[in-house]
């Protein structure tokens, strides 16, 4: 079964593996939000959202919603 | 001659643009709007050596040559358009040394336009802390640039920028990413059909909603040799541009930086996992937001005493010194209280620019947003919206100015035109009387009253309002909203000063610029139409008030006449006959010509209400005991009832919940949406809920 950011705990890590391309912002791309790039999720907020993760270096916060379409591995 | 170099600063948000901006030029800067738009623009000059001006343009923030938003827009326009009188002749693109990897994406984009850029990398003070070190020859060299370790923080890399500025044609504009790679027949395509235009630039102008020269999408369109793509298509080779960049960029690092992760420390972890905790992120939160709106209704009540009493001494002392007629009339009843009007919100507007300086500077506004993101977000508001809601509790004006930091345009919209709902402190006279008048002072249980909770109940209306229109307007304003919640979690800053004072000083002048001169107009209008009658009622008001109260004279002190003459004026002034005219509108709400009168004038400033009923009552002072008897023995003059009972009082209190009864606030609206438009679409929709509701509450109470 496929994982997605949206399912990191507070303080877990994982790989970008890939996402639906046409769902997310290119923004979320230029900032960091590559496949091969490591996340770790750093803060969330009450249910969940917004989530504040490190990208590959970059400090952000998202949405669940956008979250839940990049797939990830946990390592 | 000398020569004037275009400058150009552009980086992402955040990495010191403006602190980079503040240090060349000093004081030496006007802020404005680009043409047509509500873009902030900063332009500033500053002198190199050798006598050499330069003109410094601070862009707005941008990740990349993909505009989202407007500000991004305006970023990519000056850079296409030669013929932009911005176009620059150098672009300094500003990066933060602990973000370098993303912030040299943007830099990479701008290699490609032809454009002399020099690479400054900013917070070079953060480096030991971050264990960072930097080849700087050898990025010069992968990145065919100059390069600049600059601090803005600690001023230093200040001269080597000016210098490589003023020499600025020896730089190469060599691309450094050959970015045609990601899909070589298209881009060969793109330069046969236009083969006299830069190849990056066209590849813009296709991706984007921008134009340049002549060139725009529809002639790229219609080029017949070449055929254009799908957008999800071109999204798709965005995507492998932005992926390509990348591991040129990576593979540049690596070679010349090295980060010792061991040796780096911050704070950033800890302050989080406070500030933006569940509970105790919120309790702060609130705490800080009291402590702002205790400064700006509490402190600043101070130095406005102080211009309040200032202004009134002044107005005093120049009746005193000149001859009485019009002219001095209009001086110190018209143009001094006008000035006074706009001089009196300078103390707000700056507390509450100081708090919203330094709680950007500091990064915390960022958390602010993560926080109320998902409350606000019901209300089609961002989580930036929540300052300008709570300080508008103050007043509307210097909250209407903070919504500037909200980037998104729709969000920023919504929360100026419903800000004015939130009961600012000018509607608390008008509230606090009516109340003493039509609620009685009882206790409901403990230690609450009616009289309070009513109060309170207003100031909830004024929010439950506030965020019910925002969420009308978010569901019927149809604009085009291309922004995502992608919010950068900036680190955490000492604020830097100098950035707060010259925040402060430039938003106090964008106030007296923008909206005062409007405040000043609309006062002398309200002066000239309560100080002239169109008839003899006006003009032989002294004689005839003076043969009226003939036979009572001896009982009539001398102050009592002036009263009564005044108010014989006001009433046969134009306004007079404009509240006598409007009665029959106002009438369905249990008003009468001279509740009409205060209407009309307190549309200068909501508190204006007691005091002009305080003239027309010809009560000598405005002491609120005084007013409140004389308005508790008014007559309705068709019931023959005491005018001010629950029904009008509640009608009233409703009123001024709702109208937007402040020329200041119409003011502001305008400067800041730059226009008309939707000012008056605000007053028009305010107004309309003020009188239905007023007409439903009197017609069901009376
Ligand atoms: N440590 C450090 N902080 C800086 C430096 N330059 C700017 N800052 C801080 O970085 C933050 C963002 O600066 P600002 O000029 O507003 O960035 P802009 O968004 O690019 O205009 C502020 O908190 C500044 O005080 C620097 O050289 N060193
Ligand atoms: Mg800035």
């Amino acid at each position: 079964m496929k994982t997605t950011l949206a399912e990191l705990k507070r303080g877990q890590s994982a790989v970008i593996t890939m996402f639906e391309t046409d769902e997310i912002p290119l923004k979320l791309l230029e900032m960091g939000c590559l496949p091969g790039n490591e996340v770790t999720l750093l803060q969330v907020a009450p249910f969940s959202c917004p989530m504040y993760l490190n990208i590959n270096g970059s400090h952000l916060a998202i949405r669940k919603e956008v979250a839940k379409q990049i797939e990830i591995e946990l390592i | 001659m000398a020569k004037h170099i275009n400058v150009s600063l552009i980086g992402n948000p955040n990495t010191g643009k403006t602190s980079v901006f503040n240090l060349l030029t000093g004081l030496n800067q006007q802020v404005g709007n680009y043409p047509g738009i509500t873009v902030e623009r900063k332009a500033g000059v500053c002198k190199l050596p050798r006598g050499v001006k330069a003109h410094i343009l601070d862009l707005p923030g941008t990740y990349s040559l993909n505009a989202s938003s407007l500000d991004e827009n305006v970023v990519i326009e000056v850079l296409l358009n030669k013929k932009d009188k911005d176009y620059p002749d150098v672009a300094v693109v500003v990066s933060d040394v602990e973000n370098l990897k993303r912030n040299l994406l943007l830099f990479t984009q701008i290699k490609d336009l032809d454009i002399p850029a020099i690479l400054v990398i900013n917070m070079a003070d953060r480096m030991k802390r971050k264990g960072i070190s930097l080849d700087i020859p050898a990025l010069e060299k992968a990145l065919k640039t100059k390069v600049v370790l600059m601090s803005a923080r600690k001023k230093q890399g200040v001269d080597e920028l000016k210098q490589l500025i003023a020499a600025y044609k020896k730089l190469s504009v060599e691309p450094c990413v050959n970015a045609s790679v990601i899909d070589k027949e298209y881009f060969e395509g793109l330069q046969r059909a236009f083969p006299n235009q830069s190849l990056y630039k066209l590849w813009l102008v296709i991706t984007q909603d921008v134009n340049f020269a002549n060139i725009n999408r529809n002639t790229i369109a219609d080029a017949s040799e070449f055929h254009t793509k799908k957008k999800s298509d071109l999204k798709r080779l965005q995507q492998k541009e932005t992926i390509k960049r990348y591991q040129f960029i990576n593979e540049t690092l690596k070679q010349t930086q090295t980060i010792d992760v061991a040796s780096a420390t911050g704070v950033r972890a800890k302050l989080d996992q406070l500030l933006v905790h569940k509970v105790w992120g919120y309790l702060i939160f609130f705490a800080i937001l009291l402590f702002i709106f205790q400064a700006i209704y509490d402190w600043s009540s101070y130095p406005m005493d102080l211009i309040d009493e200032g202004f009134a001494w002044l107005s005093e002392t120049i009746k005193a010194q000149l001859p009485s007629g019009g002219l001095t009339s209009l001086i110190t009843e018209g143009i001094i209280p006008g000035l006074g009007g706009i001089v009196i919100f300078i103390p707000q507007i700056a507390f509450l620019f100081f708090f919203i300086s330094i709680l950007e500077e500091s990064g915390y506004m960022s958390r602010v947003v993560f926080l109320m993101d998902r409350l606000m977000r019901r209300f089609g508001l961002s989580g930036k919206s929540i300052v300008p809601l709570i300080s508008g509790t103050a007043c509307a004006i210097p909250a209407v100015m903070a919504t500037r930091n909200i980037e998104n345009w729709k969000e920023r919209l919504i929360t100026i035109l419903v800000v004015p709902f939130t009961t600012c402190s000018a509607r608390l006279p008008v509230y606090l009387i009516i109340i003493s008048l039509v609620i009685p002072n009882e206790r409901v249980a403990w230690i609450f009253g009616y009289q309070s909770l009513s109060l309170m109940l207003l100031y909830l209306l004024g929010f439950v309002t506030a965020l019910g229109s925002s969420w009308l307007l978010s569901k019927f304003l149809k604009m085009p909203n291309k922004s995502f919640f992608v919010v950068e979690m900036p680190n955490y800053k000492w604020p830097l000063f100098k950035n707060v004072a010259i925040n402060v000083i430039e938003k106090t002048k964008a106030f007296i610029a923008g909206a005062g001169k409007i405040i000043l107009a609309i006062s002398i209008v309200l002066w000239v139409l309560a100080s002239y009658g169109p008839n003899e009622k006006f003009s032989k008001a002294e004689v005839i008030v003076t043969s009226q109260l003939k036979e009572s004279l001896e009982k009539n002190s001398k102050e009592n006449l002036e009263q009564a003459i005044a108010s014989h004026k006001l009433e046969h002034s134009y306004i007079g006959y404009m509240g006598k005219a409007i009665e029959p509108l106002v009438a369905p709400l249990g008003y009468d010509w001279k509740i009409g009168i205060a209407l009309i004038s307190s549309f200068a400033a909501r508190e204006v209400f007691v005091g002009t009923l305080a003239a027309i009552y010809s009560v000598g002072s405005e002491e609120e005991e005084t007013i409140k008897n004389r308005m508790a023995a008014e007559i309705n003059p068709v019931s023959g009832a005491p005018l001010f009972n629950l029904a009008t009082g509640v009608s009233l209190l409703l009123f001024y919940a709702f109208a937007m009864q402040c020329m200041s606030t119409i003011a502001i609206v305008k400067k800041e949406t730059n226009g008309w438009r939707w000012p008056l679409i605000q007053l028009f929709f305010m107004s309309g809920l003020a009188y239905v509701t007023a007409l439903i509450a009197y017609q069901l109470l009376k």
